[in-house]
């Protein structure tokens, strides 16, 4: 055990360049440069809740906050999940010459995530003050759906990248599965118009959970249930028991697909 | 004097499966499956390779073009794990297998030099420390804030080298990468190579050009079709080696 530590350690100044890389280079060349990874999430959200606060109206109680919230953690997961799926697959050149461990390539990628997640909280913030909405000290708490959220991409993504190694075509399958995803997690609609059945299939879905602790510790000052923490905190840990399992299985074998 | 063995390389074997159909999909994958298609083809590239590396020498790898040395090289750096045989090595481990394999085109040379630095294992301390002598080693004092996708073969060669090479690695694995770059930058590699040497770092070292194993290296290992021909001497393996060629 004590060797991946160390292992880690020496590798940790390469994942830090490996993630302000992938900022960089986002946003080189242009006049504004990293502050665009701010002022992106920032315009979109100033958008979104110009649109939903005039033009549809649901019943729910502040919806375009309820809404934004949504597509913070929905968008984290598709883009990390997303990005990390490739993480092996687009260092192909390095993997094959020099040693690194390869995990660190699926770490970048959901670090480079994160930094736009925490962007994008910043972000709902600021709407939060521009909308004159109630702020609750319970805000501080979010790190911790935030937290879950970050452990379940990073489990995703190490199975993602395993299986995209061998088989492309997740890489394209996977969109449509995103979709899919997105229509099982009540980013735009409440989960009072879901009927029985339905209700069941969302509330598996993990992010259903954490999107739910996220938007009560944030909107409504309500802190998340204690059952649903701990079941929420063992579906993510799990997932990346799962994911680091299967990844140490295959990476050996990543050299001769690639 | 007791010699310290730092590199231990024991049966090694390393099996390639050639799929007769090659399958990039699910798709392909099953339907290939259904028809019976695929046949692996095993290829082994090395097969029962043992031998030992004392700490301080210079080894040379010789063989023809596909007789696994650098898949050889490639496992003592860890790139590849060898399929049975085990290979054991202590100490710090600089590979210049290939120059600049962890570039990125759209940074800056300064950039460039802290990410594959960072690759390479060194901390951000250390390469702040020793920056200087890696911009005064590559010789591009005014190029350092320019994007390396505008620099000349020879520019990006003489960084990665620079950056490759800083500080005192245990074990130094050169693979053919001294042909870059002009004579004089040759030199100064050579020069480099032969402190890193005095020093007390091991090397291993393949190339193509007798004349460069002959003057670097002490023993040699030669291999054909993945096994070991023999084992020894530098001169005289040359010799032989030029002669059966």
């Amino acid at each position: 055990m004590s060797v991946y530590i160390q292992n880690f350690v020496k590798f940790k100044p390469f994942l830090k360049e490996l993630v302000s890389r992938d900022v960089k280079v986002k946003y080189r060349r242009s006049i504004l440069g990293v502050l665009w990874t701010l002022l992106n999430p920032l315009l979109m959200m100033t958008v979104l809740s110009i649109v939903f606060s005039n033009l549809f109206k649901f019943d729910i109680e502040n919806f375009p906050l309820y809404l934004l919230c949504g597509q913070v953690i929905f968008n984290f997961f598709n883009d990390a999940t997303t990005n990390a799926m490739s993480a092996i697959i687009g260092s192909a050149s390095l993997i094959k010459k020099v040693y690194v461990p390869k995990y660190v390539f699926v770490m970048s990628r959901v670090c480079s995530s994160l930094i736009n997640l925490m962007a994008s909280c910043a972000a709902l913030f600021l709407i939060m003050i521009g909308m004159r909405a109630e702020l609750h000290w319970t805000m501080l708490l979010s790190v911790v759906p935030l937290f879950l959220l970050v452990v379940l991409a990073l489990g995703i993504g190490l199975i993602l990248a395993t299986i995209a190694v061998k088989y492309r075509d997740v890489l394209h399958l996977y969109s449509v599965l995103m979709a899919v995803l997105m229509y099982l997690t009540p980013v735009i609609y409440p989960m009072s118009i879901l009927p029985e059945w339905l209700y069941h299939l969302v509330m598996i879905n993990p992010l259903t959970s954490i999107l739910i602790m996220f938007r009560n510790v944030v909107i409504y000052g309500r802190l998340p249930g204690l059952v649903m923490l701990l079941v929420t905190a063992a579906e993510a840990v799990l997932c990346l028991g799962v994911g680091c399992w299967v990844f140490y299985k295959h990476q050996d074998g990543f050299i001769f697909d690639l | 004097m007791e010699k310290k063995v730092i590199v231990k390389v024991e049966d090694v074997s390393i099996k390639f499966s050639l799929a007769s159909e090659k399958f990039d999909g699910f798709k392909e994958y099953f339907i290939q499956r259904v028809k019976k298609k695929i046949t692996y083809q095993d290829f082994w590239a090395l097969q029962d390779v043992s031998f030992e590396v004392y700490k301080g020498e210079t080894l040379g790898l010789i063989g023809v073009n596909g007789s696994g040395k650098s898949t050889m090289l490639k496992i003592i750096a860890g790139v590849m794990k060898p399929t049975c045989g085990s290979v054991k090595t202590s100490g710090v481990i600089a590979p210049l297998i290939e120059l600049g394999a962890g570039f990125d085109f759209d940074l800056t040379a300064k950039e460039n030099v802290f990410l594959n630095g960072t690759l390479l294992g060194y901390t951000r301390e250390y390469l702040e420390e020793h920056y200087e002598e890696i911009v005064e080693f590559s010789e591009l004092d005014q190029f350092m804030d320019v994007p390396v996708k505008n620099f000349s073969s020879g520019m990006f060669s003489r960084l990665a080298f620079a950056v490759a090479t800083i500080g005192q690695p245990d074990i130094l694995i050169v693979d053919e990468v001294l042909s870059v770059g002009d004579f004089h930058f040759q030199q100064k590699c050579e020069a480099r190579i032969n402190r890193m040497k005095e020093n007390g770092a091991t090397i291993l070292f393949v190339s193509h050009n007798m004349e460069q194993v002959r003057n670097l290296c002490s023993r040699i290992v030669w291999l054909e079709h993945g096994r070991v021909r023999s084992i020894g001497d530098a001169d005289e393996l040359c010799r032989e080696y030029q002669e059966a060629e």
